[in-house]
């Protein structure tokens, strides 16, 4: 390794005070500086942290978006999530490698292009879309990316393509994306128009204690996807003991078909972080983090600015507000590829400098979180609401929604629509309402909640979208007449087997199974008893998984199985030969001449 | 003074110590979870989830769960013994399981579970994965065919001998376990006394020239099942 090199590495770890639980930033930095994360680079981020090779390589083999291999200067990474899919992701596939004349997974013999597929990037409204570097780019045809490719390959440079810039912030100079807000309906909480600061500052003349129960009396609960009491969380971390606390914002927005907490992020950042501010005080924090997902990296050097902007207003450091002995301050923890980094406990190891596996619970992050000490992890919207609470009023925000589901909801609505984008509508609002409104009747399908969620047949369109009727975090996927739901619960399966983080069995081994299994009836080789095998196997890994992937992950199956038995049903094959119809008699043959190296006669057939 | 905590196993009564997990409670009053990931002499992992029981109802890993007073633990119904049976016969199908040449044979807890549970063959479609072998230390055989990423080599290496020999490396299916050196085990500190040689549950770490030593019929689960010296306790009224 050259010695420049070695000192640059060095140079980033004293950045981060050589501290090993910046991994991430590490790892990120000296990938950016050298173009991959060679094994001289590991050696040299390990000596210069004072720790194990394997510990820097363990980490650095976690995530999507490192590589260990040499990349070319841009790494494209198309999305291959099944509304890009619908929207014809594969033609834009098929002119990239035609092209470039490689295929995913490999580079350029001229090291410009690498070609990569990735998981949801949180842009299903404007589907298809890639990553180039971190850079996004939208709405792609054949022609469109053939066009951004001959560019970059005459000039190099990113910026200089001819791109459209997207609508509000996504023009602002320090994001210039093309994205777009596609922000269709303002509700009552969220995009409301409000006077920053004043709920800082009525936070701040009140006790942490009541500030909790303000947030207790609204009955906010939690807009990540399990729903979990906000204040409820907060009085459990506020009580427990610890020499500091942490407030954490989850902004990774991994789960297929969301992309609402992208647009809080463009459009109102102050409202996130002063809601993160507000939970400092309440639970007796001085430092936030807000874990971005590395697919919005695009968004990191604005986000950085809004913080910037709330420091010299003395809305972030010492004295917050001007609240004697109130100190907090944010930063930001960029991601790098990895879905299971959105469940909480996984998203503390990352923000640790770990993989992203999950952690043991218990304890629980309230009471042992990040560096082991009290923290609490909520969503991006969970905290934009808690700032329109202490401004508006706990009742206020208690009479909007229903009973058990206060307030607004962001709905982020893809698919087979006629308007795709962000809604924000009161919780209990039905599904049929939505899908008038997004100018989806027709929908013979509706996803609900993502991946994990589960897919609603037209029978159950009447009912409310709140918490405890048809739950979501936001992701609300629509599928019109001619979708074939098993192949979107085979999507789906793809997806959790790329995702899974492999720690426990049922959910590194059961869902390459499950995604096997729907194969098998895709392919016209599913026997009846194919039926139950989904079903049992579906049931174990829900039943034995460690964390929230795997205890979801089987829900693509068993909730199809249960809307749309009848599609199973009508494709299992009666077995009339007395041959298993799962045995594949022709690639049998192939895998064995391939093996002998000689061609076999073939009889019959 | 730890307190003491009450609760059932299946009905049993069983006392606990405050921070005992339900494992290491049942362990002691002589009833035997399923375990593979778990060791007595090593923090517990949480990752097989072979030791699942449902605990007032609802599924946890005895290995993790804390025992916790009045609790309703239910160990041997028929519904848990299935879902183990399951995440037994995932993990024969995930690697390459030779067992009728595995010199491990009669003393690997992976094959001893599987007869207890009674598995004939799995159900489940072999993934016959292509996996490496690693051959570079003098004196030890890693073969990653056999391994199930139980992770108790990772927490010997560190825990009880007080290196950083390895950890896991990948993500989801390409997950494996590393060596804390680029060329294999043989340009790590590993040596053939640390206790991560013989901690392995399956033969995925051998000791080099030892070969077949006992032969079969004598080996360690030829002659009584898994678990059976959990039950002893239990049968001599602990
Ligand atoms: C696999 C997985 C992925 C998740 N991804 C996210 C995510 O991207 N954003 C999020 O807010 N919550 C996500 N969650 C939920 C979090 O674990 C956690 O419940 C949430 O951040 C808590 O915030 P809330 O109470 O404000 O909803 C995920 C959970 C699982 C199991
Ligand atoms: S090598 Fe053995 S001890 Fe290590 S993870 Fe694999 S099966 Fe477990
Ligand atoms: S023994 Fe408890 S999960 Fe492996």
């Amino acid at each position: 390794m050259k010695q420049e090199d070695k000192t640059l590495i060095q140079d980033i770890c004293a950045r981060f005070n050589r501290d090993r639980t910046r991994m991430m930033d590490v790892l990120i930095e000296a990938q950016r500086a050298l173009g991959y994360l060679s094994s001289d680079v590991i050696d040299a981020i390990a000596e210069a942290l004072a720790i194990a090779r394997v510990e820097v390589e363990s980490a650095a083999s976690f995530y999507a978006f490192f590589s260990q291999k040499p990349r070319g200067k841009f790494v494209i990474r198309l999305c291959n999530d099944i509304i890009d899919k619908l929207k014809g992701v594969d033609r834009v596939a098929s002119a990239l490698r035609e092209q470039l004349g490689i295929d995913f997974g490999q580079t350029t013999d001229d090291d410009l292009f690498s070609l990569e597929w990735t998981s949801c990037i949180g842009m299903c409204d404007q589907a298809p879309a890639a990553l180039i570097n971190d850079k996004i780019v939208t709405r792609l045809s054949s022609d469109s990316i053939r066009e951004i490719v001959r560019s970059l390959k005459e000039h190099g440079d990113f910026s200089k393509l001819k791109l459209a810039l997207g609508s509000g912030n996504n023009s602002h100079p320090l994001v210039r994306s093309v994205v777009d807000n596609n922000l269709l309906q303002r509700g009552a909480v969220i995009f409301a128009p409000s006077e920053p600061s004043q709920a800082l500052g009525k936070a701040l003349a009140m006790s942490p204690t009541e500030v909790i129960r303000s947030i207790k009396t609204s009955r906010l609960r939690g807009r990540g996807g399990a729903g979990f009491p906000t204040g409820m969380k907060w009085e459990f971390a506020r009580n427990a003991t610890g020499d500091a606390r942490y407030v954490l914002c989850n902004a990774d927005e991994g789960e297929p078909g969301t992309f609402k907490d992208r647009v809080i992020l463009t459009e109102a950042a102050d409202l996130m972080f002063e809601g993160m501010t507000i939970a400092g005080y309440a639970i007796g924090s001085e430092q936030g983090i807000l874990y971005l997902r590395g697919e919005y990296a695009y968004l990191r050097a604005f986000l950085e600015d809004v913080l910037a902007q709330r420091r010299s207003k003395g809305l972030l450091g010492d004295n917050v507000g001007g609240k004697a002995g109130f100190n907090f301050d944010i930063r930001i923890q960029l991601g790098a590829g990895a879905y299971i980094c959105g469940e909480e406990t996984a998203l503390i190891s990352s923000c640790e400098g770990l993989r992203g596996d999950p952690k043991t619970r218990p304890p629980f992050p309230a009471q042992k979180g990040y560096l082991d000490m009290p923290s609490i992890v909520n969503n991006v919207e969970t905290f934009c609401c808690v700032t329109r609470i202490l401004d508006k009023g706990a009742g206020w925000f208690a009479a909007i929604g229903t009973t058990g589901s206060a307030g607004t909801k962001l709905f982020s609505v893809s698919g087979d629509c006629e308007r795709p984008g962000v809604y924000e509508l009161a919780f209990g609002v039905t599904l049929a309402e939505l899908l008038k409104i997004v100018g989806a009747e027709d929908a013979i399908a509706v996803q609900v909640g993502g991946a994990s969620g589960r897919m609603v047949n037209p029978s159950e369109y009447g009912k409310k979208l709140c918490f405890d009727e048809l739950a979501t975090g936001g992701s609300i996927m629509v599928f019109g007449p001619g979708r074939d739901v098993i192949k979107v619960a085979r999507a789906f399966m793809e997806f959790f087997c790329e995702e899974s983080c492999g720690y426990c069995t049922p959910c590194r081994v059961g869902n390459r199974l499950l995604k096997q299994g729907l194969e098998r009836f895709i392919r016209g080789m599913a026997e009846p008893s194919d039926i139950e095998y989904l079903e049992q196997l579906g049931k174990t890994v829900k039943t034995m998984s460690r964390c929230g992937l795997g205890q979801t992950s089987a829900n693509p199956v068993l909730s199809t199985l249960q809307s749309f038995r009848s599609e199973y049903e009508r494709r299992v094959v009666k077995n009339t030969s007395g041959l298993q119809p799962s045995f594949d008699i022709v690639k049998a043959l192939r895998d064995s001449e391939t093996i002998v190296k000689r061609k076999s006669v073939h009889v019959g057939h | 003074m730890s307190a003491t905590i009450h609760f059932t196993i299946d009905g049993v009564e069983v006392t606990g110590k405050a921070g005992q997990t339900i494992l290491q409670a049942a362990s002691e009053a002589g009833i035997y979870i399923p375990r593979l990931c778990a060791h007595k002499d090593l923090t517990p992992h949480g990752s097989c989830r072979v030791c699942t029981v449902m605990v007032n109802g609802r599924p946890q890993a005895a290995c993790t769960q804390p025992v916790s007073d009045g609790a309703i633990v239910e160990n041997e119904t028929a519904e848990i013994k299935e879902l183990r049976r399951n995440l037994v016969e995932m993990l024969f199908v995930e690697g390459n399981h030779y067992c009728m040449f595995c010199e491990k044979s009669g003393n690997c807890e992976l094959q001893a579970l599987a007869y207890r549970l009674g598995i004939q063959a799995p159900r489940y479609p072999y993934f016959f994965p292509q996996r490496a072998l690693d051959a570079t230390h003098p004196d030890i055989f890693i073969d990653h065919n056999r391994c199930i990423l139980c992770g108790r080599c990772v927490r010997a290496s560190k825990e009880l001998d007080g290196k950083n020999v390895f950890q896991f490396i990948g993500r989801g299916a390409h997950k494996r376990v590393g060596f804390n050196a680029p060329d294999g085990l043989g340009h790590t500190d590993a040596a053939v006394s640390d206790r991560f040689v013989s901690i392995c549950p399956v033969g995925a770490i051998l000791k080099k020239r030892v070969g077949y030593a006992i032969p079969v019929g004598q080996r360690l689960f030829d002659k009584r099942p898994i678990g059976s010296e959990i039950e002893a306790r239990r049968a001599k009224g602990k």
